[in-house]
């Protein structure tokens, strides 16, 4: 009998823990919002997270960009011969970039940058009892090492998609107009025609919507690690893939939100 | 004064403590001893608030610790964690100032600075300690540099989480030897948690073990040899015969 039940047992608890990391979750952005409102603020550590957010990965943001414009631009091209491809392939490689593809792999990319760097870091000050003491030397962890990374994540993460924006056109631009024989002037008039107000703000709002997840997740899977080197392991991994998932979920909400009418 | 009344703690179905009681009077150091997973800085943290008891009480100065402003409470309390627990991702001085620097009790940078340089001086850390990252220091060093920061704002209280562990004898004499000169010289009310008994005998006024999630015997450190108590004179000579298992 118990064999039998057991499957059962196990999705109980399974489902029981998701439940119980939910509602822990939904406390820790809660008292994260509530301590954005109320004073002492730490402008050091919120300028470090600008620094260490935004600047730091500009690299990466470029990189993939305009790989992922000169890719779309190629492929569009091919998708597309039988068409008018002079004004195809900038309109879509701009609306491609700047609605999806720009904000999407930001998203990622700060995922697999930040958020894991954030819960190494805070998971690693917790094994080690740093967040201890910072309690004892009257200062809340929540407030000193979440919510700075937090508003931070929030305000830099739209520049990195813009840039990443940008760079992805530019990368369409120049594969379009080099390798495809393009003209010039017109790519950019195709682009800049075609693209809305709306296909922007889209961007830069799922630029800080990411951006608060990949913040969010690696400051809370730091914040309740386990111990060891494997509960360090563990949070990060974890932070990863629930920000991963959950910026890939947002995305569609958000998408569904400006664009399904 | 600080003082536990029937004080509980679990973890699942771990009781850790089960009715801790014990006074600690103002400006005497007090030395929790026991073996490894006993409890005894889970006793510790549950004054700072780090731990929540389900049961029970804990005073200081007859107040409760959980009600009130908890930042002027932690203010009055200073603490040498068991690996230092100094932050990594700043100097030393910025660690020992780092109560100075942010806060209720905040100074000047520069005047911060010269209070870090001064207590690091105290611990017997040369100047040029105060803009190394603690990843650069040795374990000693690092542990004088946690005592530097539990000192530094001039607590009234101070917690030592076993401040001996990891180090060789002569660094673990020296450690001792500033944990009482400074308790001493600040009138500060000490609490200690160690296995080391050296560590005990320099350190304490008062001794209390802590076994099975109580206090098991407590008394002047100059009683604790003929105390007659079986538990603790098997902890104190450190035989594998007696009430205390060996394999827990």
């Amino acid at each position: 009998m118990n064999a039998l039940l057991a499957p059962f047992a196990l999705i109980g608890r399974q489902t029981l823990a998701l439940l119980s990391m939910v509602g822990r979750f939904a406390i820790f952005f809660a008292q994260t919002l509530s301590h954005m409102l109320r004073p002492p603020f730490y402008g050091r550590e919120f300028l470090t997270a600008i620094f260490n957010i935004g600047w730091l990965s500009l690299p990466v943001v470029g990189m993939t960009a305009i790989f992922t414009g000169g890719a779309l631009a190629l492929q569009i091209y091919d998708g597309s011969s039988r068409f008018s491809v002079e004004s195809v392939v900038p309109q879509i490689v701009a609306i491609g970039m700047v609605r999806e593809l720009g904000p999407v792999l930001v998203g990622l990319m700060v995922a697999a940058r930040v958020t894991s760097s954030i819960a190494a870091e805070i998971a690693t000050m917790k094994v080690t009892e740093q967040i201890d003491a910072l309690t004892t030397l009257s200062t809340d962890p929540l407030k000193y090492l979440v919510v700075p990374r937090f508003i931070a994540a929030i305000l830099v993460v739209p520049v990195l998609v813009g840039i990443g924006d940008i760079i992805g056109i530019y990368g369409g631009f120049a594969v379009a107009t080099e390798q495809l024989g393009f003209n010039p002037a017109t790519y950019i008039r195709n682009t800049v025609d075609f693209l809305q107000f709306n296909d922007i703000l889209s961007s830069l709002v799922k630029g800080a919507a990411f951006g608060g997840i990949a913040a969010l997740m690696g400051c809370y899977f730091g914040m309740h690690s386990g111990r060891g080197a494997q509960g360090v392991g563990q949070a990060t991994k974890g932070s990863v893939q629930a920000a991963a998932v959950l910026i890939l979920a947002a995305n569609f909400l958000l998408t569904s939100l400006f664009f399904a009418t | 004064m600080i003082t536990f009344d029937n004080v509980h703690k679990s973890f699942g179905p771990k009781k850790v403590l089960q009715g801790v009681n014990l006074k600690i009077a103002k400006g005497t150091s007090m030395v929790i001893i026991g073996g490894s997973g006993t409890g005894k800085s889970v006793l510790l943290k549950s004054v700072l608030g780090l731990v929540t008891p389900e049961q029970g009480t804990i005073l200081v100065d007859g107040k409760d610790a959980t009600m009130g402003d908890h930042d002027a409470f932690l203010a009055r309390f200073g603490m040498l964690f068991q690996g230092g627990a100094l932050f990594d991702s700043m100097p030393v001085w910025q660690n020992v100032a780092f109560r100075l620097l942010r806060g209720s009790l905040k100074r000047p940078k520069q005047e911060a600075r010269e209070i870090a340089v001064e207590k690091l001086r105290r611990v017997g850390l040369t100047p040029d300690v105060a803009d190394l990252f603690p990843s650069e220091l040795s374990g000693g060093m690092q542990k004088r540099v946690g005592l530097a920061r539990a000192i530094a704002a001039e607590p009234e209280i101070i917690f030592f989480d076993e401040p001996t562990t990891g180090l060789d004898p002569i660094m673990s004499g020296v450690i001792n030897d500033l944990i009482r000169e400074i308790v001493t010289e600040m009138g500060a009310t000490a609490m200690t948690i160690t296995h080391d008994m050296t560590s005990v005998r320099a350190i304490a006024d008062n001794v209390a073990m802590l076994h099975g999630g109580v206090i098991q015997w407590t008394g002047p450190v100059a009683q604790m040899d003929a105390s007659g108590d079986p538990y603790l004179t098997q902890f104190i000579s450190g035989s594998a015969d007696g009430p205390i298992e060996a394999v827990r």
